[in-house]
């Protein structure tokens, strides 16, 4: 057992009469290195750890946590966490998971590169990306080159019965540049994200950042009309979480998911299956536990448009008279919330090129801005800043910027007329492809 | 927190291997809250934090390394890590005096929240939630919340700098949604301030919840936003945020040392419209973003960043003031110790303009919005580019307020809109407490404006 894990059922198993008591404790150890004019500008370095620890009694539920594991202090905070219970609600639905016979998926999250690889070669990563983002005589500067990476292990224990840990390692390198001047001056980013740091992809961060900045140079506000678009594949991604988060149990049950009550019923085109799956090894959510010590498992949300199931955890599970589906998630500083980790969508046939071809007329979405502020979860209603391209006579055109593309979620998911074959896992808890939509209303001059 | 000797030797280790300044920033932070949903009360959280960061600085690099054990040997190790990532050439050994000094303006506590009972806290929420539905039947869910937190900083530095600052905030939060034939609407309101919870003596909690219950319920009647371009008056208080996103980082020097700031090499020109002048100010009493003493040690700061238009100065932290050979303006700011301080803003806010009235705006508007209080946005301080969500706004028809809109997006260029203010009025208010996010650090701030207007700005609606 590791000591983590031994901690986490010491704390549990002082569970009184009459008392559940949970102990989620995590420790991480992170490492960011900031790059500027090839040498390091910042570089941090440390290991964080915590303990949430929630005590359920009478249905009553009360929580505290610690940023620290010292043993002092987590008997402090069970006393709160016992105290703070006294307080709360009798909720009839309130409680911890127990084992619930799910086997969990064997996976292998940790690289023991992150670890071994020493810190020059790490900072070399980034100052490679710098300087040759640098080399494109179009680029003017940037504002960061960044290499990070963590490990992190997590334990979660119950007098319930769970008793769960699991560990992963992750490396990213990333860099955000800029072309032109004054009020020309257009940006992009390019971001590499993989369990190892042999997995990180340098030309990719570079062509990326490059493109991105350059390609938006001379940008202008379109005119409005109606268009078909074409989803960035990190776009695409950005927009189907979203739509995955409306299958949030706590946020049906509450009435504010517009997902509410509609299960079995068409909510998009035949064309859209979307899978939660954090069993899937490749995805960056990908978890063998969830956040209340839960094998974790596949739910499909969407199958050929039709919506399929919810997501819970064990309390809302409960109230809405189904298993948790393993989809809590949290941090060591509050009780679980539910997210999906790892979406998938289903590919389609076409390539990107194929799919912009297939459109023909049209604008391709680079980037979107205010996704959060712009979409109502109840309605639907969808309005979000832009930029990208036109699309004309089936291959991206002139650059656009400062407007909006708006409609509503369920007119979206309906209106899908492609999805693109390059499916791709990278951060974020759903996988990217091309993904082009009907009739959006854009907003410009 | 840490004895003084400890403390010296600490620094001294940190500069053991190069480097010509290195500081100890310790943080032990104790933070609760409560929240109450649909008159139930989901849960009663309590938290607490200790730890410290070691920070050295060789030439152009920074080295950093955290810990939460802030006995001497945690805080040796953190300082051999540290001092290996910033290894610089030259000195070998230094011994730092530290002279320790009182903060001005430290804050007096009314009402401690920690000898506030927990039971004390669940009846404000239970009056508030009680206040929200009374006599208005189409609140069918509120939620109301409290928070608050204490945290008592120490930071040394091999300077010879030692010094200590205790804040205390508290918060209070509503949300209401009502439901009509339209479907569902929500409602907000939100209160903070650097006190404890004397903030209830200064806020009526049920005063609060009826103005959140009936902007959900007007809301019903909301009707979708224009798109296009058209003036928008912003209410006082609730725009801030946008002059805070869309101008205030492009005045932080951080950014605009690293040129992804549109106002680089501005300083002493015209930048805004010659009724605008913008403050920075972590000294006002009592607001969200006060302290004594920022994340550096540099006493709090009162710095005019626009004066009548003209660009005056930008904000700072110490590694930057350093390397530009002039003091620190008390922006220096982390979230946790876990964090490197960076330049942050504190309390930013326009300055009202005598002499104008909100009625004064509004009353020259044909076809426009009137924005009561924007949501989360998003801006590119490369470009200013920003997006902003409306989440109470109403149509202007001929120089009169009309009809509640629905949620719509509100898109501009910060520096273009600081040119655009077209009136400001005498009004003023700080707008919500707010938490600023800046390379995933958040750090409380304080953001006001009076009612102004902006000649245009894109209005993203669905009405075609």
């Amino acid at each position: 057992m590791s000591d983590l894990l031994a901690l986490a059922v010491q704390v549990a198993e002082q569970a009184q009469a009459g008392e559940q008591v949970e102990a989620y404790v995590i420790r991480g150890t992170e490492l960011s290195v900031e790059v500027s004019g090839g040498e390091v500008e910042q570089l941090s370095s440390a290991t964080s750890e915590g303990v949430g620890l929630r005590v359920v009694r009478d249905g009553r539920v009360g929580f505290a946590w610690s940023g620290s594991l010292d043993p002092t202090l987590v008997a402090e905070t069970l006393l709160d966490a016992r105290d703070n219970a006294a307080f709360s609600t009798p909720d009839e639905h309130a409680g911890l998971a127990g084992p619930d016979g799910v086997e969990a998926a064997d996976l292998d999250l940790w690289r023991d590169d992150v670890a071994a690889t020493p810190t020059v070669d790490k900072i070399a990563l980034a100052a490679e990306v710098e300087r040759r983002v640098l080399d494109d005589p179009r680029i003017r500067s940037l504002r960061s080159a960044e290499y990070q990476d963590g490990r992190t292990e997590v334990a979660v224990a119950t007098s319930t019965g769970i008793a769960a840990t699991r560990r992963g390692t992750s490396a990213y390198l990333s860099c955000f540049a800029m072309a032109g001047e004054g009020d020309g001056t257009t940006t992009g980013g390019g971001l590499s994200f993989g369990r190892s740091v042999a997995d990180l992809d340098i030309e990719r961060v570079v062509g990326d950042a490059v493109t991105r900045s350059t390609r938006m140079q001379g940008a202008v506000k379109p005119s409005s009309a109606t268009v078909t678009v074409v989803l960035d594949p990190s776009v695409a991604a950005s927009v189907l979480a979203l739509v995955a988060s409306l299958c949030n149990g706590e946020a049906v049950h509450k009435g504010r998911s517009l997902f509410g009550g509609r299960l079995g019923e068409q909510v998009g085109h035949p064309m859209l299956t979307l899978v939660e799956d954090p069993t899937n090894p490749a995805s960056s959510g990908a978890a063998a536990f969830d956040a209340e010590g839960l094998a974790t498992r596949p739910t499909p949300l969407i199958e050929g448009g039709v919506l399929r199931s919810h997501l819970y955890d064990t309390r809302w599970g409960r109230a809405a008279g189904r298993p948790s589906t393993a989809s809590a998630t949290r941090s060591f500083k509050g009780t679980p919330g539910i997210s999906a980790r790892a979406v998938a969508p289903s590919p389609g046939t076409l390539t990107h090129e194929e799919v912009l071809a297939a459109v023909g007329e049209g604008l391709y979405v680079q980037s979107v801005a205010g996704l959060h502020s712009g979409v109502d979860r109840i309605s639907g209603d969808f309005s979000v800043g832009c930029e990208g391209l036109m699309i004309r006579n089936g291959a991206l055109a002139e650059p656009v910027k400062e407007c909006t593309i708006a409609s509503t979620l369920l007119r979206m998911l309906s209106g899908i007329v492609h999805v693109g074959a390059d499916l791709e896992w990278a951060t974020g808890s759903c996988a990217r492809l091309t993904l082009a939509i009907d009739d959006l209303s854009l907003g410009g001059t | 927190m840490i004895e003084e000797q400890v403390l010296a030797r600490v620094l001294g280790a940190a500069l053991r291997g190069g480097g010509e300044f290195a500081e100890v920033f310790a943080e032990d932070r104790r933070s609760s809250s409560a929240r109450l949903e649909d008159a139930k009360v989901e849960e009663l959280t309590s938290g607490r934090q200790r730890g410290a960061g070691v920070r050295v600085v060789a030439g152009r690099t920074t080295g950093y390394a955290h810990t939460a054990d802030v006995s001497e040997a945690g805080l040796l190790a953190a300082a051999e890590v540290a001092s290996a990532a910033a290894r610089g050439g030259g000195v070998a050994t230094r011994v730092v005096d530290l002279d320790r000094r009182r903060p001005v303006g430290a804050q007096a506590v009314g009402v401690p929240p920690e000898e506030v009972p927990k039971a004390r806290r669940v009846e404000l929420l239970l009056a508030a939630d009680e206040a929200a539905r009374r006599g208005r039947s189409p609140i069918n869910q509120v939620s109301t919340s409290t928070a608050d937190g204490r945290r008592r900083t120490l930071i040394a530095n091999s300077d010879g700098l030692l010094v200590e600052d205790d804040v205390t905030r508290t918060r209070f939060g509503i949300q209401c949604v009502a439901r009509g034939d339209t479907g569902l609407q929500t409602g907000h309101r939100s209160v903070g301030a650097s006190m404890g919870f004397e903030l209830f003596d200064r806020w009526d909690v049920e005063q609060l919840a009826a103005e959140a219950a009936e902007s959900a319920i007007t809301k019903l009647a909301a009707r979708p936003a224009p798109s296009g371009v058209m003036p928008v008056v912003l209410a006082a208080g609730g725009g801030g945020v946008l002059f805070h996103e869309a101008c205030g980082h492009g005045l932080e020097a951080d950014l605009v040392e690293k040129d992804t700031s549109v106002f680089r090499g501005r300083v002493g020109t015209k930048v805004a419209s010659s009724l605008v002048t913008l403050i920075d100010d972590a000294t006002v009493t009592g607001e969200w973003g006060t302290f004594a003493v920022d994340d550096e040690g540099a006493p709090a700061q009162r710095t005019v960043l626009i004066e009548d238009g003209v660009l005056s100065d930008y904000m700072w932290d110490l590694v930057r003031a350093r390397r530009a050979g002039r003091p620190s303006t008390g922006n220096g700011r982390r979230e946790t110790y876990q964090h490197l301080p960076m330049v942050r803003m504190t309390n930013t806010f326009l300055a009202p303009n005598p002499g104008t009235t909100l009625e004064d705006l509004i009353g020259e508007v044909d076809h426009g919005v009137f924005c009561a209080t924007l949501g989360g946005g998003q801006v590119n301080t490369a470009t200013g580019d920003f997006v902003f969500g409306m989440t109470e706004a109403y149509l202007i028809e001929g120089g009169r307020i009309t009809a509640p809109l629905r949620a719509a997006n509100l898109i501009g260029n910060g520096p273009q809109a600081l040119l655009d203010i077209e009136g400001l009025a005498d009004d003023f208010d700080m707008g919500w407490p707010g938490t600023c996010g800046k390379d995933g650090q958040g750090v409380p701030v304080g953001m006001g404006i009076p009612s102004l207007r902006i000649g245009g700005l894109t209005v993203g609606g669905t009405a075609r």
